[in-house]
């Protein structure tokens, strides 16, 4: 039987704000792994020589890196915030019948994400 | 007529068209009409050629379903008074072939719904016998999958769905959905026989969590929640598989 197949155009993902949001968080992706790949280099600046690591952070200084970093952030930010917001679909949770609501499931992960960065802070600023 | 509204109708007619056209109507403007009672109007009073899918009129049946102005719609919930810029745009499920007009093409997601087993499986000696009695289930156990069997079939989600419009191998939202609303059936045993095409290539893997599939979902199915879900027990099968070194249950 003839049939006609709607085409699916390159820009379908700028059709719908949804789709387009969606695939901005998809290319944040990059971004947590391109930060991930400097701190590898980071890591091995600092195991290579004193003189090798002081360098880097004179570089990290500069307002290009500073910048960059600030970028970074943001897209790091908007990945992980959008991630957080749809755990409760991905955990579902049950007490008897009734079904722990999506914002609490939220909230505990914010709170979890607040305790590991203040422990972190800790551990740089006051260990 | 007092009132009317323009409706910009998809039409397609495998026997003479190579390519779709759109053609306009103008319809009264009522406001407790819904898209549907315009098409039928359309079909009634203006043009009878037109072919569209439709059955209960009351969002139950799951046939009227079509994009309205670029939105997976169920045309019998979508009221004309909702839609204020004067014109309606109507087109065949995004996602699927056209046979005619209005009419896409179920066979696709039909195979594939077949495919998951969506009913329930027992063990090759876990069937019970009639004098035994019924499986019986709690209200707790009830709740954990009851969303899931909401759904009408109705294919709005595969519409919604990128990735099926990109692949349409890809098993998509209610085929995955209901397989996991009998994997999370106590009384079922049916688990290890549909992951094959859960788990496989096109299953839940494919699946990149754009979530407009539950966005546009009529039912409240959440099937964007169900395949992360299937992908979360699929994980723990994984990581189960390499505690115990693969062995057999």
């Amino acid at each position: 039987m003839k049939t006609y197949q709607i085409p699916v155009s390159n820009t379908w993902w700028l059709k719908k704000k949804s789709y387009f949001f969606f695939v901005i968080r998809e290319m944040t992706s990059l971004f947590v792994a391109g930060y991930c790949l400097f701190l590898l280099v980071f890591i091995s600046k600092a195991a290579e020589s004193q003189q090798a690591y002081t360098e880097l952070l004179v570089s990290l200084k500069s307002p290009v890196s500073i910048l960059l970093h600030l970028i970074f952030l943001a897209f790091i930010l908007y990945h992980a915030i959008t991630w957080f917001n749809l755990t409760p679909k991905i955990m579902v949770l049950h007490i008897g019948e009734e079904k722990i609501p999506d914002g609490l499931i939220a909230v505990s992960i914010y709170i979890g994400w607040l305790a590991v960065s203040l422990i972190i802070l800790w551990i740089i600023f006051g260990g | 007529m007092s009132e009317s509204i323009e409706l910009e109708i998809f039409r397609y007619c495998p026997e003479k068209d190579a390519e779709p056209l759109f053609k306009s109507y103008q319809v009264p403007f009522r406001e407790d009409w819904v898209v549907l009672d315009a098409i039928n109007y359309i079909k009634d009073e203006l043009d009878g050629t037109l072919s569209y899918r439709w059955s209960c009129r009351m969002g139950v049946c799951g046939s009227c379903g079509m994009m309205v102005n670029g939105e997976p719609k169920l045309t019998c919930s979508a009221f004309l008074r909702d839609y204020s810029s004067g014109k309606i745009r109507v087109e065949p499920l995004q996602g699927f072939p056209v046979l005619r007009d209005l009419v896409s093409q179920m066979d696709d997601f039909i195979n594939k719904l077949t495919k998951v087993k969506p009913y329930i499986l027992r063990n090759e000696n876990g069937e019970k016998q009639v004098e035994e009695g019924e499986y019986l289930q709690s209200p707790a156990q009830l709740a954990k999958y009851k969303q899931y069997t909401l759904c009408i079939n109705c294919m709005l989600c595969y519409s919604a769905c990128p990735i099926y419009a990109l692949d349409s191998e890809f098993v998509g939202p209610a085929a995955i959905a209901l397989a996991q609303r009998y994997n999370m059936d106590s009384r079922d045993q049916g688990r290890k026989q549909r992951q094959e095409v859960i788990a496989g290539h096109e299953g839940i893997w494919q699946c990149t969590f754009v979530g407009e599939c539950s966005v546009v979902c009529p039912k409240n199915v959440d099937p964007a929640a169900a395949i992360q879900r299937a992908k979360v027990s699929s994980t723990m099968d994984f990581f189960k598989g390499i505690i115990t070194l693969g062995s057999k249950e």
